[in-house]
């Protein structure tokens, strides 16, 4: 076995984070590498450095011991390195054939499109690796699973060498999983080398030679997969940090009839069914791997997406929540996870951002609205939550992400709500401001009484803010935690399925 | 020396001040065409004239009006002139066929709310692109048109409805009267209400504004509703003027409200754009149009002159991403 790819010292910054801190790997031929980390470690940013997407500050990047140098993802194509994105890059009219071979199909002499030759091609390649798919259907038409099998053929149809899965069965049911991997054993036999990101340690555990874990940018240990168990690479993953940003818990919180109370809440027909209750003046912890459930559970719970069935009692009331309308007049609002695109209107001032759902409250002779009132109580909310912002008028896409974060929570406290769901609120978000957040969110559960559900995917944050979690997998909630149950080890046990 | 030198100050702030109006580009070329057509023709600035233009803008402009809330939205009305002539052709049938002229002129207005409104409620509830159902709303509404007139003008109207096309009120024309009276209306309601900040926000990002709780479907439905009303009053307007209901009235008027409220500084993406802004990019329009008729140019000439304005005012105003180090 020979080294097919070598990472030396690699090191990135973002504004603000160092997101990977003098990073080594290696990865041999025939090989298949885990990567393990939390959400943040820097999983994904290695990937890219990998795949020229992003450029490393430091550190070198060899191939077969010669460096490279990327400028950009087709470079590193033209090295022999593939990725299979978790969003597929597929065109999603085109069949299989036309995917593989997208921008470099064969010509006949006349300069049109051969179409023979290419699906003769594309089924020799299919058939080398005994993949088994409809060949003229829009890929659209098929599974998951059958969509990421087209997109490792088209990676190995550009002479891939190093293929690097991004969480490749985070969309696929176990008998799908299964396929997968025997392809990717085939293609170890053939001497492919391939990194796999999951989350999921007993697939890792299944079909890795070699685990290496990183935490916080910083690169924690290797070691073969038979010398490993789940209770060291949990202890390896979370680490022991000491930070003290988080404001401090109440001490009895007094939890007698809840504010909000959901039961058996179905999304489909099939789905899991949900129940929860909520008190007022608690931060509820929504915990769980990306994908399992939470952000949809809450969309559902407000009424953004349809669901199959729910039964909501809020303040002792049945109600229907029948769209984010509805919510708000009842008092629920969703501070969405994608600040940009759901959250705000970036091209807007920050005082029509924060005053955007709740013009009602300024209304003179009954149909038009004072502005002097509207801008004294947007300038008492920028001060209370602290936006830093040259003016009320200034566009909110001129501001950092925690100030855009502090504007959609202001845009709440301008409305009279009982209960605010946060999902993600501190994504892409710096140290300090992460701070700020969270003492914003314990001010608005104590002193304004709100009962708050904080969706995260950071266990720091979920054990430093949250007086109660739930853990969600699959789109279940598989556990209620609440004192000295929420630590990073018993959540994150829960949330891989080993308990 | 001091006295100049204030005055060239104030002037420059004035001149500043006036440069952040979103509608600043078209506002110089409606001055500078203005200016131009002054000093080339000896009868362009002459009270029959400048009349003449503002009978010709008002039913544009008040067509725009709609088509700016709907380009707020970031949607689009292509069935402005198909309504205007259906809601044109049954007022016209109406008073013809003996129904007094005010009840004819609120079917025809009524008509137009309901036909908007129509597009309202498949754009909002059923979830398709404004564009289709828009387009296939001015076939439909051309086609009963023509079928309602049989392909002829209807005339023999009520005398006094000639007040709304061709009267005049203290010698200010009617029609110019009636497009005041709608933009001051649309002026306030976009910027004084609830509703017109919710349709700033519905076009400045739908899912968000949908999220946070305002009823978007709600906004999107009214817009047209409204579209289809102003339609309807244009309607009134030209069919006055005309003294006659014309089934093929008010082809490709469409294009001329988008030029209009494009001119005006409005994004089609939705959320940017006013009111004012479209009133001058309608009355650039109409100076242009009748300027260059005193000045004798070919009309085919002049639509080619037309697309140019607008594509170079567009290009101008359209902000250039800025490159990234």
């Amino acid at each position: 076995m020979g080294k097919l790819l070598e990472l030396q010292g690699i090191s990135k910054s973002f504004p603000g984070v160092k997101a990977l801190d003098n990073i080594s790997l290696t990865l041999e031929e025939g090989e298949i590498h885990a990567l393990l980390g939390e959400n943040g470690a820097g999983k994904s940013t290695l990937m890219k450095i990998m795949c020229g997407i992003y450029s490393n500050d430091e550190g070198k990047i060899l191939i077969r011991g010669k460096e490279v140098k990327f400028g950009n993802y087709m470079d590193a194509i033209h090295h022999g390195i593939g990725i299979i994105f978790q969003e597929f890059s597929l065109i999603p009219y085109l069949n299989a054939v036309e995917n593989i071979f997208l921008n470099r199909e064969p010509r006949n002499k006349l300069g049109f499109i051969d179409f023979a030759t290419m699906r003769k091609e594309a089924s020799a390649l299919l058939d080398k690796l005994d993949i088994k798919i409809p060949l003229d259907v829009p890929v659209n038409e098929l599974s998951v699973a059958e969509q990421q099998f087209i997109e490792i053929v088209k990676a190995l149809s550009l002479n891939a060498k190093i293929l690097v899965l991004d969480e490749p069965t985070a969309t696929l049911t176990p008998r799908e999983a299964e396929r997968l991997f025997r392809i990717m054993r085939d293609l170890k036999a053939h001497g492919v080398g391939m990194f796999f990101i999951s989350h999921h340690l007993e697939e890792i555990f299944q079909i890795c030679d070699t685990i290496s874990v990183l935490r916080d940018g910083q690169y924690i240990g290797s070691m073969p997969v038979k010398d490993s168990n789940v209770d060291q690479l949990v202890e390896m993953m979370v680490g022991r940090k000491v930070e003290n940003t988080y404001p401090p818990k109440p001490a009895n919180l007094l939890r007698d009839t809840p504010i909000l109370e959901v039961k058996e809440l179905k999304r489909f027909k099939d789905s899991a069914s949900n129940s929860f209750k909520l008190y007022k003046g608690e931060i509820l912890g929504f915990a769980g791997l990306v994908g399992s459930g939470r952000t949809e559970l809450a969309r559902a719970l407000i009424g953004a997406d349809p669901v199959y069935s729910k039964d909501v009692v809020l303040d002792g009331k049945s109600e229907k929540l029948s769209s984010p309308d509805v919510s708000l007049a009842k008092g629920i609002g969703l501070l969405p996870e994608d600040r940009k695109a759901e959250g705000l209107i970036l091209s807007f001032s920050v005082q029509t951002n924060i005053s955007m759902n709740n013009y009602n409250k300024w209304l003179k002779a009954k149909y038009f609205i004072d502005d002097r009132k509207e801008q004294e109580d947007v300038k008492t909310i920028v001060k209370q939550v602290r936006v830093k912002t040259p003016s009320e008028k200034t566009i909110v896409s001129n501001l950092s992400g925690g100030n855009q974060q502090k504007v959609v929570i202001g845009r709440w406290l301008n409305n009279d709500c009982k209960v605010l769901i946060f999902d993600e609120p501190t994504r892409g978000i710096d140290v300090g401001a992460k701070a700020e957040i969270y003492e914003l969110m314990r001010k608005l559960a104590a002193e304004h009484g709100l009962a708050i559900i904080m969706i995260s995917s950071e266990l720091p944050e979920i054990i430093g803010v949250c007086d109660r979690v739930e853990v969600f997998r699959e789109g279940n909630i598989v556990a209620d935690l609440t004192g000295d149950d929420i630590n990073s080890n018993t959540i994150m046990l829960y949330e891989t399925g080993n308990k | 020396m001091t006295n100049s030198s204030v005055s060239n100050g104030s002037f420059k702030d004035t001149f500043k001040k006036l440069s952040t109006l979103p509608f600043f580009l078209p506002l110089v070329g409606f001055v500078l065409v203005f200016i131009i057509m002054v000093a080339v023709t000896d009868n362009f600035l002459t009270y029959s004239n400048l009349s003449n233009i503002g009978r010709q803008v008002s039913i544009n402009a008040i067509i725009a009006v709609g088509m700016t809330f709907a380009i707020l939205t970031g949607g689009i009305d292509l069935a402005v002139g198909s309504v205007m002539a259906l809601s044109g052709t049954i007022m016209a049938g109406l008073m013809a066929g003996g129904i007094p002229m005010s009840a004819a002129i609120l079917v025809g207005l009524a008509l137009g709310l309901v036909l908007g409104g129509i597009n309202g409620a498949l754009i909002a509830y059923a979830k398709m692109p404004p564009f289709i159902v828009t387009l296939a709303m001015m076939t439909i509404a051309r086609g009963l048109a023509l079928i309602y007139t049989g392909g002829y003008p209807i005339a023999g109207l009520d005398q006094a409805f000639a007040f709304f096309g061709r009267g005049d009120v203290f010698g200010i024309e009617t029609p110019i009267i009636i497009t005041i009276i709608i933009y001051v209306i649309a002026y306030i309601v976009l910027n004084h209400t609830p509703f017109g900040r919710h349709v700033y926000a519905t076009g400045g990002n739908y899912e968000a504004s949908r999220l946070s709780g305002i009823k978007v479907n709600r906004i999107l439905f009214l817009i047209y509703a409204i579209s289809g009303l102003t339609s309807a009053l244009a309607g009134v307007i030209i069919t006055s003027r005309l003294m006659s209901g014309q089934p093929n009235a008010g082809v490709a008027f469409e294009m001329d409200a988008i030029a209009a409220v494009v001119l005006g500084g409005a994004a089609m993406s939705g959320g940017k754009g006013t009111i004012i802004g479209t009133l001058v990019g309608a009355l650039l329009l109409g100076v242009l149009n009748n300027g260059l008729n005193l000045i004798g140019i070919n009309p085919y000439v002049q639509n080619v002159i037309k697309g140019i304005i607008i594509l170079i005012a567009v290009y101008v105003s359209t902000e250039k991403k800025k490159a990234r180090s």
